[in-house]
């Protein structure tokens, strides 16, 4: 009796045993490629971020980081980065919430409206900067419909109005995404919540700002993040409309890192990517800390 | 005060009707505020494809000096009007006669963007529902740190990624080839970390019940969590196509022969000479996943879905 159990229960281990090692296997192949491709070479990226040239191997520690952050460049990239972050962010949420809102009250053709909303995530950048383009020229349409109020004609592309344009296309391409999340959000509160707080003669904006806000905390953070993270993908709009050498107002980071890939300056380069992955780190931290702290005391 | 029950009924049915008109004012304001939008999210989608009706004197007639070049490569304006148009004189089909019959440039950038993504969401599928299922099954401390790793490597912008991702083409001697930015798309954590979330919501009694009934791990995958996850796979496939449909700037960087070039680079590249084609071509790219879009929304907004809280 005894000795069946034993033998039993080693067989579940030896059960499981088999079951982790099957589990390790299908994690492999995923796991090496983003060792190969990700973790070793940026190992040789702090390596190479402290020394002085690939001939020499001399290390200098933070001499790179301390050259780059004096760079004039660098430093215009920085600022307008951050510049065009401060902007677009804080707009693609609010705006996210009040569609989400919308089409969570009781209007007609609410699906046909989350489909045209969500339409420009899909439509590629690269198909509408020419309307973007025809849209905004010196003689375009912008300047005509502002012609109208009497406001002179803009130079949008070659003038620092050009970070406007750029925003009006991050928040065109973004909001839709942005939005289906307040959604999932929005449709997740608890109904008899709100119902008794109407009952309970609650004003509109009292339901908003003590119940809806509250319930939404996670998800606005959430959102906060990834516009911020895709505010930092907006090279590639900018790319396409005004080519690798913008107007200066906005010359983002990418765009030093490109020149730094160009000229084949991987001191630099490192130095650079290091210091953007560290601020990451940071912004991630402070989602996780916060996602932690606000979650508490709704998800119970 | 005394009220009578006949005025206290005729209160409330006062309120009743001035709710419902507050009611009903509001959704106006809201749909007039929700259509206002929804013509300015379509506007730029409608005038491409609109404007790749017009024939190419048309274009040029009205926007030849939006693309016009100098010798130093600049945009230059004149002081004339550019004339938007939102419906051609004419309809006409010669752009797409152009560029479909007359010019097979662009179906080879155009293939290029296929070649480029499809091996990308085909493999990183692969490999994502597997590694999905090692991090479901047996998890531990190990484990754990792995998957929180993945989730900040996928937040990552490409300005950081890209830098490792070069330096390994560049040892590997992948640079200039397509493997440069498929190797690096087929391994991305992003689909990893979205089916993971999802399998691991799969109830564990599945698992079991299939174990007691002597299934084995490899039988588990295939038959319980792989068809669980249908749904999943399908949304994380149509989020991994739309990024890297987009993509510009890996091969900006990775790819230095334009000939290997996605029609998404070669766009911006557009020149005077070819904008009567322009929107035709623009149009063109936009077919697939706008297809993708009308065949599998639902999938979309559920995949966004997944994504929000990222630790739940």
């Amino acid at each position: 009796m005894k000795i069946a159990k034993r033998k039993k229960s080693k067989n579940i281990l030896k059960y499981q045993q088999k079951g982790k090692r099957f589990s390790i296997f299908c994690l492999l192949p995923s796991f090496s490629g983003v060792m190969l491709f990700f973790v070793i070479p940026f190992i040789v990226v702090i390596y190479y971020s402290m020394i002085d040239n690939p001939i020499n191997h001399e290390f200098v520690f933070f001499e790179n980081f301390i050259s780059v952050f004096n760079n004039e460049a660098f430093r215009l990239a920085a600022s307008n980065t951050l510049k065009f972050s401060g902007i677009a962010v804080p707009l693609a949420v609010s705006l996210a919430l009040l569609l989400a809102m919308m089409l969570n009250s009781k209007i007609p053709f609410r699906s046909h409206f989350r489909t045209f909303f969500l339409s420009p995530m899909m439509v590629p950048i690269a198909s509408v900067v020419l309307i973007w383009q025809v849209l905004f020229h010196y003689n375009g349409l912008a300047n005509d419909m502002l012609g109208v109020f009497g406001v002179h004609k803009i130079d949008w592309f070659k003038s620092d109005y050009a970070q406007i344009v750029v925003v009006i296309l991050f928040l065109w391409k973004n909001l839709g995404y942005n939005m289906i999340l307040f959604m999932a959000a929005l449709s997740s509160i608890p109904k008899e919540i709100l119902e008794v707080a109407e009952m309970e003669s609650a004003k509109p904006w009292q339901i908003f700002w003590y119940i809806k806000i509250r319930y939404l905390s996670a998800t606005i953070l959430f959102v906060t993040i990834m516009s911020l993270i895709n505010s930092f993908k907006v090279f590639r709009e900018i790319f396409l409309l005004t080519g690798a050498r913008p107007f200066s107002s906005v010359y983002m980071l990418q765009h030093y890192m490109n020149n730094m890939f160009e000229r084949l300056d991987y001191q630099r380069l490192s130095a650079a990517a290091i210091m953007m992955s560290l601020a990451m780190v940071f912004i991630i931290g402070i989602m996780f800390l916060t996602e932690n702290y606000f979650g508490r005391d709704v998800e119970g | 005060m005394e009220i009578s029950l006949e005025k206290w009924q005729k209160m409330v049915k006062r309120k009743a009707a001035r709710r419902r008109h507050v009611t009903l004012a509001k959704i106006m304001l809201a749909t007039t505020v929700a259509v206002f939008f929804a013509v300015l999210f379509l506007m730029p989608t409608f005038l491409t494809i609109t404007n790749s009706f017009m024939s190419q004197s048309e274009i040029s007639a009205n926007y030849g000096q939006v693309f016009q070049t100098t010798d130093t490569g600049g945009k230059v304006f004149i002081s004339e009007r550019v004339n938007l148009k939102f419906i051609p004189d004419i309809v006409s089909f010669s752009q797409y006669n152009t560029v479909l019959l007359r010019s097979p440039d662009y179906l080879v950038k155009f293939w290029n963007s296929v070649i480029l993504v499809v091996p990308i969401v085909v493999f990183q599928l692969t490999l994502a529902t597997l590694a999905a299922f090692g991090f479901t099954r047996y998890q531990g401390r190990i484990k754990e740190l792995i998957f929180f790793f993945y989730i900040i490597l996928m937040l990552m912008p490409y300005q950081v990624t890209l830098v490792p991702n070069f330096l390994v083409s560049d040892w590997l001697n992948l640079l200039d080839t397509r493997w440069a930015i498929w190797l690096p798309g087929i391994v991305s954590p992003f689909a990893v970390f979205l089916l993971t979330k999802y399998m691991r919501k799969i109830p564990i009694a599945y698992m079991e019940a299939a174990q007691i009934d002597g299934a084995g791990e490899w039988q588990l995958f295939m038959r319980i969590a792989l068809p669980l996850c249908k749904g999943a796979i399908g949304s994380v496939a149509i989020l991994v196509f739309i990024d890297y449909w987009n993509m510009v700037e890996q091969p900006l960087i990775l790819i230095s022969d334009s000939m290997y070039h996605p029609l998404s680079v070669f766009l911006s590249k557009i020149k005077e000479a070819e904008i009567g084609l322009a929107f035709a071509v623009a149009t063109i790219y936009m077919v697939p996943p706008i297809l993708v879009f009308l065949y599998g929304e639902d999938y979309l907004v559920e995949g966004i879905t997944y994504q929000g809280g990222i630790k739940g």
